[in-house]
């Protein structure tokens, strides 16, 4: 269960970025998160795993409190929220593989990741995960030589293999092309419920979110306008 | 709002005053100065007939080959370990000054600072500094090269940390690594290419300023151009540029080769 109660940040005085957001997702849901350019819609999702740090409030997960922990805490909160990116964030240079691997660093001592030392199970864990998202056979392919759809999948596996409760998408469709895009949204959609996960995106575009979510969340200019269940959408819209 | 017609025809009119003005700033100085146009232009071919006919190597200047050729593998050698030296350098003091990577804001001044002193004594102030401490000897050059590098080199590396690093450093950061999982894994190997090129072409640059280094400190490949220069040996002289020129060409083919496969 994620709650968040009352998050609040502004990067300029007085001028609130995001102001008394509220909600919670039980597991097993896809949330989405829409609308428009600079309503604060990336700000909540970088709250969530404190890459941006917020004012106030409080965020929830199975109830202790991620603004409050300390820097071995967080690297554990950290380690259970998976984050995929609009451009991918991989590491171009390395391969599929070793990117997906990359998922694991949270849980390693500093020396086994600064060197890449993976166990054989964590190996054949990265391998069946790329199974999964249909990748099997670009293991130990450059990263720079897949196409944005395949480079967005490798972001899900690496995220999956944190063994997360969580997953964070910061806009995952908008640098895709139309099939890659649904694609990657049943995917995630799919994903959610085999690990019984929240699964919480970014979107521009109402009809994606009507269609895979579960629930949506709504925001302008910094303010929750709307939180209901997908279904409810579904009628009126 | 200003029609866009009436902004194209102020700009052209803007360009068109520029010109004039640099022109008119040219034509300004050269009265200042006294300078002949002229016979200056007039000149350049001239200069060109006799350095074609006093540098020219001749069979006799063989004889000074195995000599010159010594001298400039060992610049060459000094040059590429000055690179090397000051690469190893730069990259962990550019990991801790640049704004993705930095510890705080007071060390990252402190390293652009420090980076911008080494970068803005020119290498001949360096050279003739070092001199009085380390005397005439390789050292001398390896120490100037290796200064001016290091701030050259400690520069180039931020921009490339901030500009290629910042997004995986990002997603690895999510995942929970820690700070040097995430410098090992991402950002080295995210940078690798454009930090290799950097080198190489610091060292293409650092073979090209050992001669200099090397006529001020009395070492290397520069030295035996000074000796045969002011001896009136022009074709030695001649057959010494001659073969820095077919050296740097040499390195810079090579280099381009490199880039070409790790980029």
């Amino acid at each position: 269960m994620l709650e968040v109660k009352d998050l609040q940040k502004s990067y300029e005085k007085d001028k609130p970025a995001l102001k008394d957001i509220s909600f919670n997702i039980k597991p097993g849901t896809f949330v989405a998160i829409i609308g428009p350019s600079g309503a604060g819609k990336t700000t909540i999702l970088r709250s969530l795993n404190q890459l941006i740090k917020d004012d106030n409030g409080q965020i929830l997960l199975d109830g202790n409190d991620i603004r409050t922990a300390n820097k071995t805490q967080l690297r554990k909160y950290r380690r259970q929220i998976g984050m995929v990116f609009q451009n991918y964030n991989l590491v171009e240079r390395l391969t599929v593989i070793e990117n997906v691997l990359h998922g694991r660093l949270g849980y390693k001592s500093t020396l086994a990741g600064v060197f890449g030392r993976y166990t054989q199970e964590e190996k054949e864990e990265a391998m069946s995960l790329l199974k999964k998202v249909g990748l099997e056979n670009f293991a130990l392919q450059r990263c720079s030589e897949l196409s944005g759809g395949q480079k967005q999948r490798v972001g899900i596996a690496r995220s999956l293999i944190q063994h997360p409760k969580v997953i964070l998408c910061d806009e995952p469709i908008t640098s895709l092309d139309p099939a890659s895009a649904q694609n990657v949204m049943e995917l995630l959609k799919n994903l959610t419920e085999e690990y019984n996960l929240i699964c919480i995106a970014n979107l521009h575009q109402i009809n994606m979110a009507k269609m895979y979510a579960d629930q949506i969340i709504g925001i302008r200019k910094g303010r929750l306008v709307f939180d209901e269940a997908a279904t409810y959408y579904q009628r009126i819209l | 709002m200003q029609s866009p017609i009436k902004y194209l025809s102020h700009k052209g009119w803007h360009q068109t005053a520029i010109i004039a003005i640099i022109g008119g700033i040219y034509i300004l100085g050269s009265q200042i100065l006294n300078f002949d146009n002229l016979n200056g232009l007039l000149a350049v071919p001239k200069a060109f007939a006799w350095l074609g006919v006093n540098f020219k190597p001749t069979a006799h200047s063989m004889q000074y080959f195995p000599r010159i050729w010594q001298k400039l593998i060992q610049t060459v050698l000094l040059a590429i370990s000055s690179t090397m030296v000051a690469a190893i350098i730069a990259i962990f003091v550019a990991l801790l000054g640049s704004k993705v990577t930095g510890i705080n804001g007071f060390v990252q001044t402190i390293v652009r600072a420090i980076a911008s002193f080494f970068r803005n004594i020119p290498l001949v102030a360096w050279s003739m500094i070092l001199l009085f401490s380390f005397k005439q000897s390789d050292f001398t050059g390896f120490l100037a090269l290796l200064l001016m590098s290091v701030g050259y080199l400690i520069r180039a590396f931020m921009e490339i940390i901030e500009d290629e690093a910042s997004e995986t450093m990002l997603a690895l950061k999510a995942t929970g690594a820690s700070y040097f999982q995430v410098i090992f894994q991402a950002v080295l190997p995210q940078i690798l290419p454009s930090i290799l090129s950097w080198i190489l072409y610091m060292i293409e640059n650092n073979v090209r300023d050992a001669t200099l280094v090397g006529i001020l400190t009395g070492t290397g490949i520069g030295f035996i151009f000074d000796i045969y220069y002011k001896s009136f040996r022009f074709d030695a002289a001649g057959m010494t540029v001659l073969a820095i020129i077919f050296v740097v060409i040499a390195l810079e083919t090579i280099s381009n080769q490199i880039r070409k496969v790790i980029l």
